[in-house]
């Protein structure tokens, strides 16, 4: 018997969510999945706190069946998970700062999001003010005579978001790097609360924007689920489109990115021009371009305005990019930045759970339009390219691969997008369903989870990014390299601040 | 890669023709700078761009901005990694509590005279994150704003327009 199930027979409760179950256990049980999770036999893709219990979600690999734990909290403490199972050691962090329960045994007592700025402590839980002065952060030592710190940030140099980087490095080499990320909290969980479907759906596609489409698509499908609203036919083939649409904007950007900081700004050039290509096509074929409050509950919010850009964008990229691919392959120069550079070992990917690039680089294969899968996608063709270096190089090389996956795919569903409507009225659900659900977004698996109010509000939400369990690998993934590579590496991740900040 | 430069010698640019400077843009621009200030700055503005809580949807526009297509540069206005060289702020984001005090150091470290250009409508009011307890409000809740690019994102159009209507008044 799989663990999963195993689990599942060990359930005191069932409560009432969708697609797949959540179920109220005993700390033996509790204990036994986080047992799992450390001997690799399911997957940690999320971890969160309301007041009184904590929820372990976890992944079977294999089938991507999803089950969530939930464990009452009666005394306000709960076994830590990441005392064996280090990838829920930020989690545990948070949610003992955003809703007031201790994990018993975590190893880090640092806060995390909480900077002590806010004027509140355990906003999520029974939220009491606090002072909001700021307090010293001790970040993890690195010891001995040729070791010198260098601190990055949280405003860096070029136009991108705020994070906080502590190298510590032997001459140029780098021997740790720890990050301290928290800084563009906005409070999206606590602003979900009371939020009616609309507003709700809005502050969704504000996790992260560049990927607002998988954002908005995550947190739609959890409410669709919860709800048991059943979406027509063709708003699933035009979210696919849009979905698709943003993944190539997205790879574009990087791979031009990611050889910019390699110092070979004509990839970063020509990537933009076929970028802005991809966004002005979805700017006529959707009304925005980056496609933002298109997809929401129960549907698109707009019906595709003309499918023509469309097919004339798919047609410029099938022309103008393979040139772009052949360039980054024979440049020896840029290679030489690229392959081995970054590498993240497998191990560890496999243990975070690391979707995406990150994870495809270095062989796992896991990708959430096929496991646990969701419609169109089952009857899209389509390959999941992987790549085993794992270094830099590895990484773009999936972005490249995937550009012509999506390609294939935008064509696939305009072709057979079908007819009807692209939007129906959401069903209220009862109060206290729930609903959960995973997507891919371009840099990985986005997770929502919602609980309704039976009003037509939220009453409760949970969102992981992607970047959630890639962040720490970034860390993994720099040591021994020389700080002049940390761009080039930060950039082949790209994961997102916001979305791990919330 | 020979072939690509030769290709990009002997083909007509990309870069599209400027839009006009936006009207309500050259409004709230009131301040204009003086004779001394003018000389020193000349049309060349220096940007400092800052995340002050975005959702990063501010910042693809903006980065569209370096493109080949829209060009900055061509208008003497280019970005620079840190605030000593710059005249010009471009705050995006709800301001976030966490981001208060790292946006008033830039601000302080940036050399007089300087501009704020809030872009977004997140940097206007907070936008859908108006009200958090881990928000502090719009850009000009922390530090003086001299023009607001609404949208969500602005599109690099709307960027543009906002900016040039920035060198007309301080040119
Ligand atoms: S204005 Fe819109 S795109 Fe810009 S940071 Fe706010 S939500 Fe994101």
């Amino acid at each position: 018997m799989s663990l999963r199930a195993a689990l599942f027979d060990a359930a005191l409760e069932v409560a009432d969510q969708k697609p797949w179950p959540r179920i109220r256990v005993d700390e033996e049980t509790w204990a036994r999945a986080a047992f799992g999770l450390h001997a690799g036999d399911v997957t940690l893709t999320a971890l969160w706190g309301e007041p009184g219990a904590v929820h372990m979600g976890l992944i079977e690999e294999e089938t991507g069946e999803v089950l969530v734990l939930s464990l009452d909290c009666p005394d306000g403490t709960f076994p830590s998970v990441g005392v064996t199972h280090a990838p829920a050691l930020r989690l545990e962090r948070t949610i003992r700062e955003m809703v007031g329960l201790v994990p018993e045994g975590c190893p880090d007592e640092r806060p995390w999001l909480d900077h002590a700025r806010w004027g509140v402590r355990h906003p999520l839980g029974a939220a009491e003010p606090a002072p909001a002065e700021g307090a010293p952060y001790p970040f993890l030592a690195a010891e001995g005579p040729p070791m010198h710190q260098i601190p990055v940030g949280p405003v860096h140099a070029g136009i991108i978001e705020p994070g906080h980087f502590r190298f510590t490095a032997n001459g140029e080499t780098v021997v740790r790097l720890e990050e301290r990320l928290g800084w563009v909290h906005k409070g999206i969980e606590r602003l979900a609360i009371g939020a009616d479907l609309e507003h709700a759906a809005k502050i969704a596609a504000r996790i992260s924007g560049d990927s607002t489409v998988a954002w908005s698509l995550a947190f739609a499908r959890a409410v669709e689920a919860a709800s048991g609203t059943e979406v027509p036919k063709r708003a699933h083939w035009l979210r696919a489109l849009m979905a698709e649409v943003e993944r190539v904007a997205n790879h574009l950007g990087d791979v031009g990115a990611v050889c910019n900081d390699a110092a070979f700004a004509q990839m970063l050039n020509r990537c933009g021009q076929l970028r802005e290509t991809v966004l002005r096509a979805a700017a006529a074929a959707f009304g925005h371009r980056l496609m933002m409050d298109r997809v929401a509950p129960g549907g698109t919010t707009v019906d595709l305005i003309d499918p023509k850009p469309l097919a004339e964008m798919v047609a410029a990229l099938r022309h103008g990019f393979p040139p772009l691919v052949r360039l980054y392959d024979t440049t020896v120069s840029l290679l030489d930045r690229t392959v081995t550079t970054g590498r993240l070992d497998p191990v560890l990917a496999r243990r975070w759970g690391a979707g995406g690039h990150v994870g495809r680089a270095c062989g796992r294969r896991f990708d959430a339009r096929r496991l646990p899968g969701y419609a169109p996608y089952d009857v899209l063709r389509f390959d999941v390219p992987i790549r085993e270096a794992g270094d830099v190089d590895a990484r773009v090389w999936i972005r490249i691969l995937e550009i012509g996956e999506s390609l294939g795919m935008i064509e696939q569903l305009l072709a057979g997008l079908p007819k009807g409507p692209h939007r129906v009225d959401v069903a209220r659900g009862a109060a206290g369903s729930e609903g959960v659900a995973l997507t891919e977004a371009f840099r990985g698996d986005a997770f929502a989870w919602v609980r309704l109010d039976g009003e037509g509000r939220i009453a409760r939400a949970h969102f992981r990014d992607a970047s959630v369990f890639q962040w720490p690998l970034l860390e993994a993934a720099i040591a021994y390299n020389i700080v002049a590579d940390f761009p080039l590496l930060n950039k082949s991740f790209n994961c997102s601040y916001s979305g791990h900040d919330l | 890669m020979p072939k690509f430069l030769i290709e990009s010698l002997l083909r007509r640019p990309v870069t599209e023709k400027a839009p006009a400077a936006d009207e309500a843009g050259l409004t709230e621009l009131g301040r204009c700078l003086d004779a001394a200030a003018h000389r020193k700055l000349g049309r060349s503005l220096a940007i400092r761009e800052v995340d002050a809580g975005s959702c990063n949807g501010c910042e693809l526009e903006i980065h569209a901005l370096n493109n080949a297509i829209y060009d900055l540069e061509r208008f003497g206005l280019k970005f620079v990694a840190s605030p000593r060289h710059a005249d010009v702020l471009m705050v995006t984001g709800p301001v976030t509590a966490n981001m208060r005090e790292a946006l008033e150091r830039t601000h302080a470290a940036t050399p007089d005279p300087k501009w704020v250009v809030a872009v977004g409508d997140c940097a206007l009011d907070g936008g859908v994150f108006a009200g958090s307890y881990a928000v502090v409000g719009g850009v000009d809740a922390v530090i003086p704003v001299d023009l607001h690019i609404k949208g969500c994102p602005p599109s690099p159009k709307a960027l543009l327009e906002g900016l040039i209507a920035l060198i007309e008044k301080s040119a």
